[in-house]
């Protein structure tokens, strides 16, 4: 243990860069800290802002091709700066251990849970047999929380749940009961109630008195667990110091605007980015035709069953009923498994229910043949989470969006400058291809490629869950704004509650493929009836103080 | 797509996995009778007349034989019964492995073929160990790391794997065994004859599996799991050897049964470049001398061959790749 006042991390004035192009290529301009044991360290920023790397430089592994400088990387009192990769190996997983933010890619595949949960144990030479360390494994994956740990220690991390192989991920982190735990995304992947059972595991660990850092793109987890923050942008420390302080007085801009950007309640309606960002420019009319009175979509009593790998039915979606209505924007929220994803493809009728049906317009959408659908297909579009893995990587962004223009419409290109234009991107962009754009450019595309054909109703799945929070602030704005321009409607899935309250009216909550309650977007959200809502909702960690409106 | 979330009953997964292997074993069954099946067609569907031809082989001439010769030959063979009837014998026969005799030496083709298949197996195996030794060193050595000599190996690699092997096999003669003679030039003098023809052969697939591996391996690298042992304390070498090889195996592992093929298709050219007995010496002159139930012999223990070894890498696979057999 280090004597009082000598931190346990002191991090002075740390830089990295990257190849020789030093302006160009340094991703970490100058960060300090002080860290002691039983302190948490937040380290906020979105995707390229240098928190992943400045983590990484700490214990050495930068990347390749990077260049570390600082005047002091100290643990413990000695300085880390300049040692030889032995010494390093010393101090990683021994006094300094690492979560990676997705367990399935972070875990061998090939190997079983328990033996990389013990690697530590073997690298380190803690454990003189076999047996011992197993003895010590199980113990770990029990102190973690998993049910079952000896089997589950036998088991591929492909057979374990998203949960579980995160728990598991920690565990093997917490092997050798280091001093220092940096945990980068501990829970992106993770739905809400898995997420709040890590970070009740993490927040154990600095209680035993354990050094944390926590990086993370979402503010609120790290307002519950950090005593300290550091706010990073393009590589640069904008703002740092007491947790509390700066989530109720941000002093810089970009800090400001992240904590505006998370989409809740009271901000309904309201727009999220500032209002530099982009604006909908709508040229000229183009409302999609007025249709029959009623709902425009229409599902009732959906059952779709599954057949798995070991040839047994499972049920996807048990007696799902809804309608939507024009200009209305329906939320389903739930976890991964709760079926909302195959309601989307029921709805797309990519998928046919086994029981029930889905009217489109007033006219029958399922339990026909293709053929007769292929015509009205142009009412109804998608827009999927992953843009990139939706598009044709060789195709420029104006094919990708004429091709999803009917064959009816008279003048394509200049419907699709018209539909660049609606969605805020430059002209200049339609030569491009998607791999160029950045993942908000090519959410945008995704969005005008769903609009070109004038549909009713847009299903969006998952529509932000890859994106930044400033970037899903400017893609919410730009849906809300095709609303209330177009009259579209639309079918918003998510498992991110607070996005849903933002965009929906009315919202069903699904459960093991079941909607356990159905309502008024704030009546679930302000007073849920059904315990399940009730667990989803207190599992959402939120920030301190409510951002102004 | 979300999963479903009922979880349900399962058979014992050790009755799972002997049903995987009774299912593969018995495709493999199946594929093998096919192959006979069609060889058989191809050589009753051949011009001439069976029974002349053999007279002919026999006794080396271009002679018009008698009626009584030729129905003597047409009885003893059974080439006088109806087509259906010599398919089921040739079928029956094949569990033993019985294929006739020779038109031309008159012995049993089993035996021919048991004495000259085993060479060619050794050559076939020990180049097929000896690519795989090659394309590991190599890949694990060079593999993801900057520089130009890593550049430099897998272009190596690249130009290996397009060079034939009978030409590789010259150049190896040349320097190894005629210049500095640490190797026997021709024929079957146990270990010191097999280095040059295996090398000959391993090389060019070494090329080519290093290829893939290194791909395959430089992509593994860079994966969370690679930086997570990196984390928890392993060295570069212990990652590479570790967990790296593993992933960047299996696709060589798939090109393996393909391999054996391409390896007993070049064993033949080989043989004949270092004077080697073997399988390839015996197809040729069977070949050229029409010695009909010697080819079928030969063709259908070639394909037994390259089914059992796609078959050894189908029961292999989830060894290395244990998702496979959980589910």
């Amino acid at each position: 243990m280090p004597a009082d006042g000598v931190p346990l991390l002191k991090v002075e004035d740390l830089r990295v860069s990257f190849g020789r192009d030093e302006p160009r290529g340094t991703v970490v301009k100058g960060v300090s800290f002080t860290l002691h044991p039983g302190r948490c360290l937040g380290i906020v920023g979105e995707s390229g802002s240098g928190k992943s790397v400045t983590a990484r430089s700490i214990v050495g592994l930068a990347g390749l091709g990077g260049f570390v400088h600082a005047k002091t990387i100290a643990f413990n009192g000695h300085s880390l700066i300049g040692q030889a990769d032995r010494q390093w190996r010393r101090i990683r997983g021994r006094h300094i251990g690492y979560i990676l933010q997705d367990a399935l890619t972070s875990l061998d595949q090939l190997r079983s849970v328990g033996r990389e949960v013990g690697e530590g144990l073997e690298l380190h030479g803690v454990t003189r047999s076999a047996a011992e360390r197993d003895a010590r494994v199980v113990e770990l994956l029990t102190s973690v929380g998993l049910p079952d740990p000896a089997i589950k220690a036998r088991q591929l991390p492909s057979e374990l749940s998203g949960g579980q192989r995160q728990r598991a991920l920690i565990a093997s982190a917490l092997a050798l009961d280091p001093e220092l735990l940096i945990a980068d995304e501990p829970t992106t992947a993770l739905d809400v109630t898995v997420q709040a059972q890590v970070l009740d595991l993490l927040e154990q660990t600095k209680a035993r008195g354990k050094a944390l850092i926590l990086i993370s793109h979402d503010l609120a987890v790290v307002s519950r667990m950090a005593d300290e923050v550091i706010v990073m942008c393009n590589g640069d420390v904008v703002e740092q110091g007491p947790a509390a302080e700066i989530f109720a007085r941000p002093r810089h801009g970009y800090t400001r605007r992240l904590i505006d950007a998370i989409p809740s309640a009271h901000r309904r309606g309201s727009r999220l980015a500032p209002a530099s960002a982009p604006r909908l420019r709508v040229a000229e009319e183009v409302r999609p035709e007025a249709v029959a009175s009623g709902p425009l979509l229409e599902a009732s009593g959906l059952v779709k069953r599954f057949r798995g790998p070991d040839k047994i039915l499972r049920t996807a979606v048990a007696g799902v009923s809804f309608a939507l209505a024009q200009g209305e924007t329906l939320g389903i929220v739930g976890e991964s498994g709760s079926g909302k994803s195959t309601v989307a493809r029921i709805v797309m009728a990519l998928e046919e229910p086994d029981e029930g049906y889905v009217r489109l317009n007033g006219l029958p959408w399922t339990g026909i043949a293709e053929r007769e659908r292929r015509a009205r297909r142009r009412f109804i579009a998608m827009v999927y989470q992953d843009p990139l893995s939706s598009f044709d990587p060789r195709w420029t962004i104006e094919r990708i969006i004429a091709d999803a223009i009917p064959d009816t419409e008279a003048h394509r290109p200049g419907r699709v400058s018209e539909l660049l234009n609606l969605v805020s991107l430059p002209a200049s962009h339609r030569g491009r291809r998607a791999l160029d754009l950045s993942g908000g450019q090519r959410q945008r595309v995704a969005v005008a490629r769903a609009v070109a054909s004038r549909p009713n109703v847009i299903v969006c799945d998952e529509p932000v869950s890859a994106l930044d929070v400033s970037v899903q602030a400017q893609i919410l704005d730009l849906l809300g704004d095709l609303k209330r321009e177009l009259g579209v409607s639309y079918l918003f899935i998510s498992h991110d509650l607070g996005v849903v309250h933002h965009v929906s009216d009315r919202v069903l909550v699904m459960s093991g493929g079941e909607v356990v309650e159905s309502s008024e977007a704030d009546d679930v959200f302000l007073a849920p009836r059904h315990p399940y809502s009730r667990t989803l909702l207190a599992a959402v960690p939120r920030l301190p103080i409510a951002p102004a409106a | 797509m979300s999963e479903p979330a009922i979880t349900a009953r399962q058979a014992p997964p050790w009755r799972r996995r002997t049903a995987a292997v009774l299912r593969r074993l018995l495709g493999a069954v199946a594929v093998f009778w096919a192959v006979a099946t069609f060889t058989f067609c191809v050589q009753s569907l051949l011009p001439g007349d069976r029974a002349e031809m053999m007279l002919n082989v026999a006794s080396g001439t271009l002679v018009q034989a008698s009626k009584a010769e030729l129905a003597a030959v047409n009885a003893r063979y059974g080439f006088d019964q109806p087509l259906s009837v010599q398919y089921l014998r040739y079928i029956e026969a094949l569990p033993r492995g019985d294929f006739g005799v020779s038109y031309q030496t008159h012995r049993p083709v089993r035996d021919m073929i048991a004495e000259q298949i085993r060479p060619t197996i050794l050559l076939t195996a020990s180049a097929l160990v000896l690519a795989w030794v090659i394309a590991i060193v190599v890949t694990v050595t060079t593999a993801g790391r900057p520089g130009r000599l890593s550049r430099f190996i897998g272009g190596v690699q690249v130009a290996t794997a397009v060079a034939p092997p009978y030409w590789i096999g010259t150049i190896l003669l040349v320097v190894f065994a005629v210049r500095l003679r640490l190797f026997p030039v021709e024929g079957d003098n146990g270990l010191p004859g097999l280095v040059l023809p295996a090398a000959a052969l391993a090389i060019p697939l070494s090329g080519f599996l290093g290829q893939v591996i290194r791909e395959e391996f430089s992509r593994v690298l860079e994966q969370p799991f690679v930086t997570t042992a990196r984390m928890r304390g392993m060295g570069d070498t212990g990652v590479r050897l570790r967990h790296v090889l593993r992933h960047a195996a299996l696709p060589g592992v798939t090109l393996s049964g393909w391999a054996v093929g391409a390896l007993f298709s070049g064993a033949a050219v080989i043989e004949t470049v270092f004077a080697r007995p073997g399988i390839g010496g015996l197809l040729v002159a069977a070949t050229s001398s029409r010695d009909i139930p010697l080819v079928t012999g030969i063709i259908v223990a070639s394909a037994g061959i390259y089914i059992l070894a796609n078959l050894l890498v189908d029961l292999a696979y989830p060894i290395i790749d244990p998702r496979l057999r959980a589910r």
